[in-house]
Order: C-alpha cells, then structure tokens, then sequence
C-alpha cells in the first residue's frame, strides 16, 4: 500500500478581497498590493471593523475587490476622509489607498497635516512616478528625464523640480509614527513589503499613531514598456532615487 | 509532487510568475483566454518545490500552489 502523500493548499486568496477580475494593466503591482493589505486584514481579524479611503486614480474601484466598507474620497482628500472616519469609529481600522498623483499632488496638504496630526491611521501609498489613470501624465514623483505625455522631452528640473520623497518627507514630522518605503518587484522586497504592511498595522491597532507605508510600483502601460521591462526599472531606477528601508519607527526596541 | 495550477480566465500572461520561479516551470503558452491573453503554462517535471514565489508575486492571483507533504 503505497498512500500518495497529500497535497496541501499553500497559496489561496484572501477571504476579504472578492473573487472578481481586477481591472488593473497586466503586470501592475496594484493587484499584489492589494492582496499583502488584505491578506494583513485577514490576519488581524478585522475584516468586519474596516473602513477604508478610496482615492481617485487607478485604485479609484478598490471598493469592488476589497469585501469591507470603503468610502469613495474626492481627489487627494482621503487622509482628510480617514481622519474623520476614525474619529467617528475610533474602535475600527482605517486604511487609506492612494496613489502618487493623488497624494503627493492634489492631496499634499492632506496627508501632511493627517501625519501632523498623528491620526492614528494606516496610508497605503502607491507610487509608480506617474499619473495612470488619467493618460500617463507627469506626477510630482516622476523621475528626472523620464519621458510622460507632459513632459514629452523628459522631466526637468530645471522647470520641474525634482521628484518629492514622500516617505523622507513626512518622517520629518513629530506626529508620523512609522514610516517605510517597500516595493514588491522581487521576492525578497515582498517579505520585506509585508513585514511593513503587518508593522503598520500593529500600530493603528496598538494605538501608536499615524503609519505610512509607501510601495513603489510599476506601470507598465504608461511608461511604454513590457511588464517585464518596467519590474526591472522598480528594481533600478526607482530604487535608486526613492531608497527601501523603514525611515520611521518610534516603536522599535 | 507539488503544483501550480494556473486559473486561466484570471492570467494576463504579464510572464512576473516565469520570472520568479527558481526551476522555470512556469512559461507564456500560446492558447489564449477569453480576455485575449496568453496565459501560462506549468510544466513541472517533479522539480516545482511549491515555494509560491510565483503565487506571491502574480499580480492577479490567477495561480494556485499546493506542496507536497512530507510522508
């Protein structure tokens, strides 16, 4: 008698993200962001006390994969959203999603003064150095000469400025309690991307304070390459100018 | 022996799956879905370990991993 060993389930979805086609590009990383958020949610327990901010940009449907409450924020103000969400419910968790040209352009003041604030929220940043939804236009995070619909000669700095490190930035503030940069183009940075994800969710849930994790992301369509191609360029390019690594930790012992 | 199985009518055939596997057990087939995209394909030959890096890193979660107990 020779019992086949059996086979067991190591990889599933998680229970709270539905069962439906994303509508994302192939190869964009929204959809693994998607699952590391919801697969924190799973862990933690909270699929039944989460609020969530919808931005506007390419995450703007969030609301159909995620299977909890989302409330649909105007343009850049889902900080502001959360804030008050979580004021109302201080015993839920609230999450934001956003991506770079709805938080670091439109929603500036938001997120600044949310982190100011020390809200006792978790942002989810997204930045793939462009504005995607609306056609690939230049975003206050796109890297320096790199070629969009608004700046079809490459970026200048000249008349641009330089791309704003947000994770730097808003590290600064006192009321920022946890802040990380992750990105998810390789195996080991999405070890890394979900030990982040799971830190910043122990913090709102400990009651720490405001937590900040930014993924760096790919875009394949907009900066007009092969989803191979624009993995590769997280890896390099972007890593380069916008440097992995927890900046913020207050909690850390 | 471990396996992927890969849920055709979800792959967008972006190949970030055939990238990260360590074995090369995954490729881009050429038979395409109702969506119009050339998914992949799992071929194994025994040497699929079941380490998910696939899975993990498939932006559309259209892969499926079971690993093989130990007896």
């Amino acid at each position: 008698m020779s019992a086949q060993p059996k086979l067991k389930k190591v990889f599933d979805r998680p229970q709270c993200l539905k069962d439906v086609p994303y509508h994302y590009c192939p190869g964009c990383h929204h959809g693994v962001i998607h699952r590391l958020l919801a697969e924190q949610i799973d862990n933690f327990g909270l699929r039944g006390k989460t609020l969530g901010a919808a931005s506007v940009g390419c995450s703007v449907l969030i609301y159909d994969y995620f299977d909890v409450d989302i409330v649909e924020a105007p343009h850049g103000r889902a900080a502001a959203v959360a804030t008050g969400l979580k004021r109302a419910r201080p015993d839920s968790f609230v999450f934001t999603y956003q991506g770079d040209g709805d938080l670091a352009a439109i929603g500036t003041a938001e997120i600044v003064h949310a982190a100011n604030r020390g809200e006792n929220i978790t942002v989810v940043f997204v930045n793939n150095a462009v504005f995607g939804m609306t056609g690939g236009q230049m975003a206050p995070t796109t890297l320096e000469g790199q070629v969009t619909t608004t700046s079809p000669y490459g970026r200048s700095a000249a008349e641009a400025g330089l791309p704003i490190r947000v994770t730097e930035m808003l590290s600064t503030l006192e009321g920022t309690a946890y802040a990380a940069r992750v990105a998810v183009d390789n195996i080991k940075n999405l070890k890394k991307a979900k030990a982040a994800l799971k830190r910043a969710v122990t913090y709102q849930q400990k009651g720490w304070g405001f937590s900040f994790v930014e993924f760096l992301s790919s875009c394949p369509t907009n900066w007009k390459m092969t989803p191979e191609e624009a993995n590769a360029r997280v890896g390099k390019e972007m890593a380069d100018y916008f440097p992995l690594g927890v900046y913020k930790d207050v909690r850390a012992n | 022996m471990s396996k992927v199985e890969v849920v055709s009518e979800r792959c967008k055939g972006c190949g970030l799956c055939v990238l990260a596997c360590p074995k090369k057990n995954l490729s881009l087939g050429d038979e395409y879905n109702a969506q119009g995209y050339a998914y992949v394909k799992f071929s194994s030959d025994g040497k699929c370990t079941g380490c998910s890096f696939c899975a993990e890193l498939c932006p559309d979660m259209a892969l499926r991993v079971y690993k093989q107990e130990k007896k």
